[in-house]
């Protein structure tokens, strides 16, 4: 961690009718750090990831990303800005075998300034690059798993196709909505040393997580949201002793069993 | 009697057809020619077609239905492709041919000029129009394109430009009917190959991307709009490249071009085609239009007759013949007890 905060997220508003989904969220995030949003169900974690990423407008606030305002831009040239995001519900291509999946952000104008218009500069054409991800994020090379059909993969692979295709783009920032969902005890073990090994490689991370254990092994700073209002900020530790957040959590001192 | 239910038919893929859609280990001739024969076998059964026909009222069919295959693959790529249902195809068609027909006319360019020019200059038009309705999916996108020729015929009719109702008389024609005939199909051939390596190249990825899942291409950094409107480029193209060939064939250009016909026919014959597989749909048009012609013959019910085969295609191979043809082709299949 550099100190330098690398995205700053001020004041965001957002309501869905008359449900305010989002109520002057602030927070800065720092270069090369993995930072928690946790919540309750419906707190607004998944929406502020919509906004900060251009999918949701946000009725007031600002974004700014290493100081230059990205507040309301489209999907696509946040994520060619090098911030880019999983969705907790999974979005691969179902009818594409999964290598072929990585070939479409690969195909992208950040991957080709960075790749040359092969893909994958010396590398090779994308669909070598595609492999070579897949590899690094845990599917076996010399198997049949890459070129499978998205429909026929577990949702353990699936999960991690979704952060391949974050890295596809080489990212500065991803924003992770709950990787580990869905997911059982072992692959949840297999998934955390990737998620360290991203932020070795200089990756900040913003992780919207539900199992708590997990996230406060990986993550240095952790933010707690409650009916879309940012109830506080500070180390997993700080975090799990505050008494708002087990008011919010469960309305009992339970947190602690989750950890 | 055994009980049926225990029985189940079991399908294989041959063993040519390894680890993964589009990745094939050839090794022998015989496996080269397993995939070349489908191949060849269309393109020589398409290029033989003009010397088989009969009568030159047939020939002339030939030309037609080759304008229905371009349109046809139009169709089946922006479907099937990109998640585009256009109902738009008498829109291309209607103003490939206004621009060819204009040209010929007005400024005296033959139509190796002007079928070029009216190609792009359709497609441009075509897809600017259409721009402001990229966002729209599904059955709204149909709905709106449809709205194109409708309005267009109108506009042309009210205002008495163009023409008017008349339309645009006395365009040059081809100098030889087997001229017109061979390059309409070599251009359905060129686009056929052309239009089936697209859709497996990185950008045909891209396409089938915003098909599956378009939130996922935004988020992969890649302007869904773009991809569509360079898709809408490529299909409006087709058709405005068929238009400006029946302008000529015809020697004329009328808001009949906007008919509807143009833009149910290619929808008609890729559903007993087979979406989605580009042959399919050609072939469609190959059996439909023709049925279509030899159905004159019964005068009023013509459209009863029509209606019927189109049912029983629906009913008796709702999968489309060539995605049947296609697993019969690439599988084995025998009963096994459950």
């Amino acid at each position: 961690m550099s100190g330098e905060d690398i995205l700053q997220v001020t004041e965001i508003c957002k309501s869905f009718g008359g449900v305010q989904a989002l109520w002057k969220v602030s927070f800065n995030v720092e270069q090369g750090e993995v930072f928690g949003i946790i919540g309750p169900n419906g707190s607004g974690k998944t929406t502020l990831i919509n906004c900060i990423t251009g999918f949701i407008k946000m009725d007031s606030g600002k974004v700014l990303y290493r100081g230059k305002d990205i507040t309301n831009r489209s999907p696509n040239r946040i994520a060619n800005l090098g911030i880019t995001r999983t969705f907790q519900i999974m979005r691969p291509y179902y009818s594409l075998p999964a290598y072929k999946n990585l070939v479409i952000p690969l195909f992208s104008p950040r991957a080709k300034r960075t790749g040359g218009w092969r893909g994958g500069g010396k590398l090779g054409d994308r669909g070598t690059v595609s492999i070579d991800i897949l590899e690094e994020i845990g599917f076996e090379r010399d198997s049949f798993v890459p070129y499978k059909m998205a429909s026929s993969l577990p949702t353990g692979y699936l999960k991690r196709l979704e952060l391949a295709r974050c890295l596809a783009l080489r990212p500065d920032i991803i924003l992770c909505d709950e990787v580990f969902s869905g997911l059982s005890m072992s692959e949840i073990a297999s998934m955390v040393p990737l998620i360290e090994k991203l932020q070795m490689d200089g990756i900040t991370l913003v992780m919207i997580e539900h199992r708590l254990r997990e996230l406060f092994r990986v993550a240095n700073r952790v933010m707690v949201l409650n009916f879309g209002e940012k109830l506080t900020e500070g180390l997993p530790e700080e975090v799990i002793q505050d008494e708002k957040v087990k008011e919010a959590y469960l309305g009992s001192e339970k947190i602690l069993d989750f950890i | 009697m055994t009980n049926i239910t225990e029985r189940r038919k079991e399908r294989l893929d041959r063993g040519i057809k390894v680890r993964t859609e589009g990745i094939y280990a050839i090794s022998s001739w015989e496996e080269v020619s397993y995939l070349l024969l489908p191949r060849l076998v269309l393109i020589l059964g398409l290029l033989i077609l003009p010397l088989v026909m009969p009568t030159l009222y047939w020939k002339r069919v030939i030309s037609i239905v080759s304008i229905y295959a371009l349109l046809t693959l139009g169709f089946d790529f922006l479907a099937n492709f990109v998640g585009l249902v256009s109902l738009g195809g008498a829109f291309f068609i209607g103003t490939g041919g206004y621009i060819a027909a204009i040209l010929n006319k007005s400024y005296g360019l033959t139509p190796a000029l002007t079928i070029p020019i009216a190609t792009l200059g359709g497609a441009v038009i075509c897809t600017l129009l259409l721009l402001p309705c990229l966002p729209l999916r599904g059955v709204y996108f149909a709905i709106v394109t449809l709205m194109y020729p409708l309005v267009l015929a109108r506009i042309i009719e009210a205002l008495n430009i163009l023409g008017g109702t008349d339309g645009i008389l006395g365009v040059a024609s081809f100098p030889s009917r087997w001229i017109e005939q061979y390059i309409i199909i070599l251009i359905v051939i060129i686009s056929l190959f052309g239009l089936r390596r697209l859709v497996n190249e990185d950008i045909g990825l891209v396409f089938r991307g915003v098909k599956d899942n378009d939130q996922a291409v935004r988020a992969s950094g890649l302007s869904i709009t773009l991809y569509k409107a360079i898709a809408v480029f490529i299909a409006s193209g087709l058709g405005s490249l068929g238009g400006a060939y029946l302008c000529h064939i015809y020697m004329w250009a009328g808001i009949s071009q906007f008919a509807l016909d143009f833009s149910i026919i290619p929808i008609a014959a890729t559903v007993i085609g087979g979406g989605g597989t580009l042959v399919g749909p050609l072939l469609g048009c190959f059996i439909l239009v023709p049925i279509s012609e030899i159905l004159r013959a019964f005068g009023a019910l013509r459209i009863v007759f029509y209606a019927l085969i189109l049912l029983m295609f629906i009913m008796l191979r709702s999968e489309g013949i060539m995605v049947y043809a296609q697993r019969k082709y690439h599988q084995f299949e025998r009963w096994v007890k459950v």
